[in-house]
């Protein structure tokens, strides 16, 4: 054996978790303290009192934060709130999103162009976003006066922002505006693995584009279109900036979601046990929304 | 005949398309647009009673007061400071880190390695949305809030930077390691020397993510910071927003220096941004 191979064996040897941990350690600690240890932490202060700053001890307290939830009509409107956002902005900014893709995604010249414009309110800071369509939403705002120029001055002049019924989808709309080019780009990886021959094998059967669209184009989509599909509906259940800022969830709590409910409580009124609880309840609708994402995926690949 | 109209066919089809993109491009460059003309125009009065009307998209006089008046009513060279020290900071730490895990998970063998990447898999289903409300209080008893650190180190590793890099690693070829390892290199002088230089494409990709989250960050700089010694952008552009009397003009230049530079970033970096967001649809 000569020397070279000789210090080759050693080197498979030496790959053990000795030599690992110091690449494994700064990573595993970091995640340990700020990601584990707050993650199981929510579940024992969600069986507790306590507060944010208090001289006196907190308690075990059982389930009592979890009965009070059932009785808390807020949370109750909040995650209404929350599901109708979903119902509303994830098949709209779905089909909106695909309908972007496929118009950039044909080879005609600038459309790259026109890509990288639909992704700009992308990586605007939400923040911003959310001031600037307070400006558009102005009741003497541009919006007010677009809709009274299509309407030949038939349209009265609202408060967009302080009517009930139409705050959120008001701030839903934006929601959309902002968060559609993100899609917009991951359809666009997917259509853009889709080999060229199905297409022409279908073009000399004589489909058409839309033959074309539903046959081919759409059943390819699926894992695409479930992973857009799943993670535009979690990011609609952490709805919080866009609010906070716009309405901070009035008129009359018609904009209220969950997020703020945790923030609310947690953070303004120091209620960390009862927060607690709350996020508990969060993490298992995400959790919910994920697994459906596993199996939905995990048939697709049965299938094939 | 049949050749010449299909040929029409895609004419009128081309036409379409390019009246479709650009009205959509107005629909997604208006408000933008707006935001700017806004900063620019020096008459709050014009601003407020032009709203409604095209005049108020085109300002009569153009100046950079509405610059200055931020400049004068808030520090905003300071939550600059702040943001791009926090971002900056996350970033650069959180590629070591995160590379670091992502290399010691593909190249070593060793008992639980499996489960230790199952265990990366499943962290990145928490929403940091659901750990915010404990981790407040973790920090609060840390004496960590108001500060930088509780702003940068519990975002520096995370989960699904880890995986991206991780899946980048396993299918990197070995080679060039193997032929240093001969050559006695230790590993660490391997991952740094020859793995970092070539992963720099997906470096860039996980950076750009990272850079994203952080910079948009709102919820917890709202929650830990106080003053406006550590205060990022976004936190210090609500608190300028909620001051009344309300000066969109004013309102707008801060909300255009925020948005302006990470703009021409994202034009710069285009392709690698759109693979970035590509990679974490592959999930």
């Amino acid at each position: 054996m000569n020397k070279a191979e000789k210090s080759r064996k050693m080197s498979y040897k030496q790959r053990g978790l000795k030599q690992a941990l110091p690449f494994l350690l700064p990573a595993s600690i970091l995640l340990f303290v700020f990601l584990i240890i707050p993650f199981f932490f929510a579940f024992y202060l969600s069986f507790t009192n306590t507060r944010l700053i208090s001289p006196i001890p907190p308690r075990f307290v059982g389930f009592s934060n979890y009965v009070r939830m059932l009785g808390d009509d807020l949370f109750g409107k909040a995650l209404l709130n929350n599901f109708y956002f979903v119902a509303i902005v994830v098949p709209l900014q779905t089909i909106f999103a695909l309908f972007l893709a496929i118009l950039v995604n044909q080879k005609i010249k600038g459309s790259t162009t026109f890509r990288t414009i639909y992704f700009l309110p992308t990586v605007t800071t939400m923040v911003v976003v959310a001031v600037i369509w307070t400006f558009l939403y102005h009741p003497e705002g541009t919006i007010n006066a677009i809709l009274s120029f299509i309407t030949f001055g038939n349209w009265e002049p609202i408060d967009f922002l302080s009517t009930e019924r139409i705050a959120f989808p008001t701030i839903m709309f934006l929601s959309i505006w902002q968060g559609v080019g993100f899609q917009m780009l991951i359809f666009l990886a997917g259509l853009q693995e889709i080999p060229e021959s199905l297409y022409e094998a279908a073009t000399i059967d004589g489909a058409n584009k839309w033959k074309q669209f539903i046959y081919i184009t759409l059943p390819q989509l699926k894992n695409t279109s479930i992973f857009v599909i799943i993670s535009t509906t979690i990011l609609a259940f952490k709805l919080f900036d866009q609010v906070y800022i716009m309405t901070s969830g009035g008129p009359n709590y018609s904009t209220y979601t969950v997020m703020l409910h945790i923030y609310n409580q947690g953070f303004r009124m120091q209620n960390v046990g009862y927060a607690s609880s709350l996020t508990v309840i969060f993490f298992l609708i995400i959790l919910g929304v994920s697994l459906i994402q596993r199996i939905l995926l995990r048939e697709e690949r049965e299938v094939f | 005949m049949r050749q010449r109209s299909r040929k029409r066919m895609i004419i009128i089809n081309r036409i379409i398309s390019y009246i479709l993109m650009i009205i959509l491009a107005i629909f997604f460059l208006f408000p933008l647009l707006y935001m700017i003309s806004v900063s620019l125009n020096p008459s709050e009065i014009d601003i407020v009673n032009q709203m409604s009307s095209i005049k108020g998209f085109i300002p009569t006089t153009i100046s950079i007061e509405n610059f200055k008046d931020v400049f004068d009513r808030m520090p905003f060279q300071r939550f600059l400071f702040n943001s791009v020290l926090i971002v900056g900071t996350t970033i650069i730490a959180g590629l070591i880190v995160n590379s670091m895990m992502a290399y010691g998970l593909a190249r070593f063998s060793f008992k639980g390695r499996k489960m230790l990447v199952s265990i990366i898999v499943a962290l990145i289903i928490i929403p940091f949305e659901a750990i915010a409300i404990p981790l407040l209080l973790i920090t609060n008893k840390m004496g960590w809030l108001d500060s930088y650190q509780v702003q940068i180190i519990p975002f520096i590793a995370n989960p699904l930077y880890i995986f991206l890099l991780y899946q980048f690693f396993i299918n990197f070829p070995k080679d060039l390691e193997e032929a240093a390892l001969i050559d006695g290199a230790g590993w660490f002088k391997i991952y740094w020397k020859i793995v970092l230089p070539l992963s720099r494409p997906v470096l860039a990709s996980v950076a750009i993510l990272h850079f994203l989250m952080q910079w948009g960050s709102f919820l917890w700089p709202l929650m830990v910071t106080r003053g406006y010694t550590y205060r990022p952008l976004t936190v210090a552009m609500q608190t300028f927003f909620g001051q009344a009397p309300i000066y969109w003009g004013d309102i707008m230049a801060f909300a255009t220096m925020m948005t302006i530079p990470v703009i021409i970033l994202f034009i710069f970096l285009q392709n690698q941004f759109v693979k970035s967001v590509a990679t974490t649809g592959i999930k």
